[in-house]
């Protein structure tokens, strides 16, 4: 460290430029990865794929609706799963993991505000049918 | 005197946090700061899809999923988004191989897919209110206009800050700036295909499934 320090004393001009140059390369790696039209395309036709079978189940109801229903929610996932791969570059070494610690927390506190508002409303809503009283009532 | 100096100089090799602020390039950690908006603007969304959740079935003995929506129509809106996200990402790599001429012509397919896109939802929106299914008629409706209202309204701010990305660009070339204004609006933009797919799947297919 002392003598990376005594060196950039003696020559600042080199030292700065190889600073910059340092700082370039620095960048280019931290930063967003680029994608390839590869990985595109393979993103597009996925999705794709991926949206028609879920529009085709409803659309035809070939299936049970049970079935179906597990179908195009699971679809979704893997779909949005692949933009977040392919369109939205994520990758867990991009910004030294920051972005996908930053999306990991919002995941959590997406599925406790969905998970917690479904469940609360559902027993409201059921604790508070208007039958349920009267057959409390009644007994 | 001299033993201060050097007692000064002594402490000085102790460092316990950094003083000087590491250098920076301008703009490196733009991608971060809004991928992390991107995140508060999914907490919008979740909170939009919570309410539509628990409203949703609240009819009011008014209409439901199955008797307004148009799955035809809704699958040619989902092809128009996902063809504007393909298309800005052809921008983005003309961009990198800095053909600005290229960039610009996919970023304007992006904008007239992102507009089309648009004029069917605007059409489905008058075809509900038409038919007297309007925000004010069932808890359902309110929410439904809520939620995809409010992804309409974030692909409407895109398309004009596509627009004027598209003069930056045009004006200045893709210098760094423009080039991480580029980056950040792609994130937008696939984000709100992203928004989208929880749409057309919770709201239009799994309410005809209901």
């Amino acid at each position: 460290m002392s003598t990376h320090a005594d060196a950039a004393h003696n020559n600042p001009v080199t030292s700065a430029e190889q600073h910059v140059e340092g700082h370039a390369e620095a960048v280019h790696e931290e930063g967003q990865a680029h994608g390839s039209m590869r990985s595109y395309l393979t993103g597009f036709l996925l999705s794709v794929v991926l949206t028609a079978i879920p529009f085709w189940l409803v659309m035809t109801g070939t299936l049970s609706t049970q079935l179906t229903a597990v179908i195009v929610v699971g679809m979704a996932v893997v779909q949005i799963v692949v933009h977040m791969v392919f369109f939205l570059h994520m990758d867990p070494r991009s910004e030294e993991g920051w972005n996908i610690m930053a999306l990991g927390f919002t995941l959590i506190v997406v599925v406790i505000v969905l998970s917690g508002s479904l469940w609360v409303m559902y027993h409201l809503n059921s604790n508070m049918m208007p039958d349920m009283e009267m057959s409390q009532l009644l007994q | 005197m001299t033993a201060a100096i050097q007692q000064a100089q002594n402490t000085e090799d102790l460092v316990f946090y950094v003083r000087d602020e590491e250098h920076h390039a301008e703009g490196s950690s733009t991608a971060l700061g809004f991928w992390i908006y991107l995140m508060s603007d999914c907490l919008i969304f979740a909170i939009l899809f919570a309410i539509y959740g628990v409203l949703g079935g609240n009819y009011a003995a008014g209409p439901g999923p199955q008797d307004l929506f148009d799955l035809e129509l809704v699958a040619i809106n989902t092809a128009m988004l996902l063809f504007s996200s393909i298309t800005y990402g052809f921008a983005m790599l003309a961009a990198e191989k800095n053909r600005q001429g290229a960039t610009l012509a996919w970023l304007a397919v992006t904008g007239l897919f992102g507009l089309a896109f648009l004029g069917i939802e605007l059409f489905e929106f008058h075809h509900l209110i038409e038919m007297g299914a309007t925000p004010q008629r069932s808890a359902f409706l309110s929410s439904f206009f809520v939620l995809v209202g409010t992804h309409g309204l974030h692909v409407t701010f895109g398309i004009i800050w596509l627009v004027t990305l598209m003069a930056q660009v045009k004006m200045r070339g893709l210098i760094p700036a423009n080039r991480r204004r580029l980056m950040c609006l792609s994130m937008f933009w696939h984000f709100l295909d992203v928004i989208w797919i929880g749409v057309f799947t919770f709201v239009y297919l799994m309410g005809m499934l209901r």
